[in-house]
């Protein structure tokens, strides 16, 4: 009986988080397509419910009484398991991030490695789709979204040496309350940058989405699928562009802490904080995909391995050497 | 120069100016209209859906000329005629494939007494194929609902033909 009690107050607390995440998914891809249509002059979509916000709701339901179609040279098992795979591990990563001090699903003490072990598992279900198509601009696809996903996540990885140099610990509560005093986007601002372009590379969006290149793949890796699939390809995706904005967020802007500590601030909810920066981070998202054009193929690879990578390297070495000489290493007692 | 420009790489300058910028068009007034709640201006030449005029008394002004037929590069109008007791030549059958047709207003041209016209309407998309096929009673209803209309689109249009 009390492993039945278990087994449900789980279930009741991964329903809670993951059901506004979808819905905050859905409101997110309405907020971008807004945004890129206001910076063009556009209205954007507007019309099916209050300001349009229904309009992702419109599309899912059209996703979903689509006709699903698998090519008949496709590999089937792994064409069907794809999409699922992309989906699963985009919302899975959210198990760990907490969204205000006692809101979060599990609490582990690698939180931040946890995080960066299912992102770069994500790749797989673009690889799988992209394979499974038995298509070639899925395969060119897909194959461009691995070589740019790894390289960039390379130099993520060494920001985020940087950000845990200056906390002592992998754990993203302690991350968080380590920024109490100064939020780590002020002595870190290049990492920053170099994160949000690096974030934009990893979640395939413009400038980088070279995967899906619409003028010269089609859409890249998602070009067979349709329906319900494609819709579950693209939940993932968004759903991974929200979880990069909010380990952003608690990487660099302080999480669900207030920007001051003073009185008309400090009695709003910490859920509104982490709110209110996911979406100043997407916003930026929003904005960028509307006025960059897209980087050629070997200009992105320069700029992860040249660029990105040495630089992110060179700053955890003044980091270090810094902390070090003003003998501001947390956890001493090591 | 060069270290002009590698100034401007490293701040990523041309990147906040863009940003400035694309925040500035965001509060500018937008130039899309609402479509189907509000409509763009449409000029009296538009070429939108056909219909066959009546004069004022109400008998059709086509003579069964067959000019239009003859004009029609894409050989949407099937027209046939036979001559009436009061001696008048009148179309018995007057169908346009709105399907073939290119829309080009070679047969509102051609007509010599303003019967065929391609009016403001183009909205008329239907759910299947055969809905698209008008015939005579089709093209002389949509004459007399949009009469008021075509009158005065014609009259507007007349100084440049």
């Amino acid at each position: 009986m009390d492993y039945l009690n278990i087994f449900f107050s789980e279930i009741f607390k991964i329903l809670l988080l993951l059901i506004p995440i979808l819905v905050s998914v859905a409101m997110i891809v309405w907020f971008d397509r807004r945004v890129w249509g206001f910076v063009q002059k556009r209205k954007g979509p507007n019309v099916v419910g209050p300001f349009g916000l229904l309009q992702t709701v419109a599309d899912a339901l059209k996703y979903i009484f689509k006709e699903i179609v698998i090519p008949a040279s496709a590999n089937k098992i792994v064409f069907v398991l794809a999409p699922i795979v992309t989906m699963t591990l985009a919302l899975s990563a959210w198990a760990v991030i907490p969204l205000s001090e006692k809101l979060f699903i599990s609490d582990i003490n690698v939180g931040i490695l946890y995080i960066f072990a299912i992102s770069s598992l994500g790749v797989y279900g673009i690889i799988m789709g992209g394979w499974a198509s038995n298509s070639k601009y899925p395969f060119l696809g897909s194959i461009r979204s691995a070589a740019q996903m790894i390289s960039y996540e390379v130099s993520i990885g060494i920001i985020i040496i940087n950000v845990l140099l200056c906390v002592g610990s992998l754990n993203l509560k302690d991350i968080v309350l380590a920024q109490e005093n100064l939020w780590f986007v002020i002595p870190l601002f290049p990492m920053f940058v170099i994160y949000f372009i690096s974030a934009l590379a990893e979640t395939n969006r413009p400038p980088f989405d070279l995967p899906e290149a619409e003028a010269e793949l089609v859409a890249g890796y998602q070009t067979e699928y349709s329906g319900m699939m494609y819709a579950m390809f693209w939940l993932g995706e968004y759903a991974n562009i929200l979880l990069m904005c909010a380990l952003g967020s608690i990487l660099f802007l302080g999480g669900w802490l207030s920007p001051v500590d003073v009185y008309p601030f400090n009695i709003i909810p910490g859920i509104f904080w982490m709110i209110f920066k996911i979406l100043i981070m997407f916003f930026m998202f929003a904005l960028i995909k509307a006025i960059v054009p897209r980087y050629r193929y070997d200009q992105l690879m320069r700029l992860g391995w040249k660029v990105f990578l040495p630089f992110s390297l060179i700053y955890v070495v003044l980091t270090a050497s810094f902390l070090v000489y003003f003998d501001l290493l947390p956890n001493r007692g090591f | 120069m060069k270290l002009n420009r590698f100034f401007k790489i490293i701040f990523l300058s041309e990147f906040i100016k863009a940003i400035i910028i694309a925040v500035k068009e965001i509060f500018k007034k937008k130039k899309t209209i609402n479509y189907p709640f509000e409509k763009g201006s449409i000029s009296p030449r538009f070429r939108g859906e056909h219909a066959l005029r009546r004069y004022p008394n109400g008998e059709e002004r086509c003579i069964a000329c067959k000019l239009c037929e003859a004009v029609c590069p894409a050989q949407a109008i099937t027209i046939e005629s036979e001559e009436r007791a009061d001696g008048s030549r009148k179309t018995t059958k007057y169908d346009i494939d709105m399907i073939k047709c290119i829309y080009c207003g070679l047969c509102e041209e051609s007509c010599p007494v303003d019967a065929i016209v391609q009016g403001p309407n183009f909205e008329f998309a239907t759910e299947t194929r055969e809905e698209l096929y008008y015939n005579k009673e089709k093209l002389l209803d949509n004459g007399d609902r949009w009469e008021s209309v075509l009158a005065q689109n014609i009259k507007l249009d007349k100084p440049y033909r």
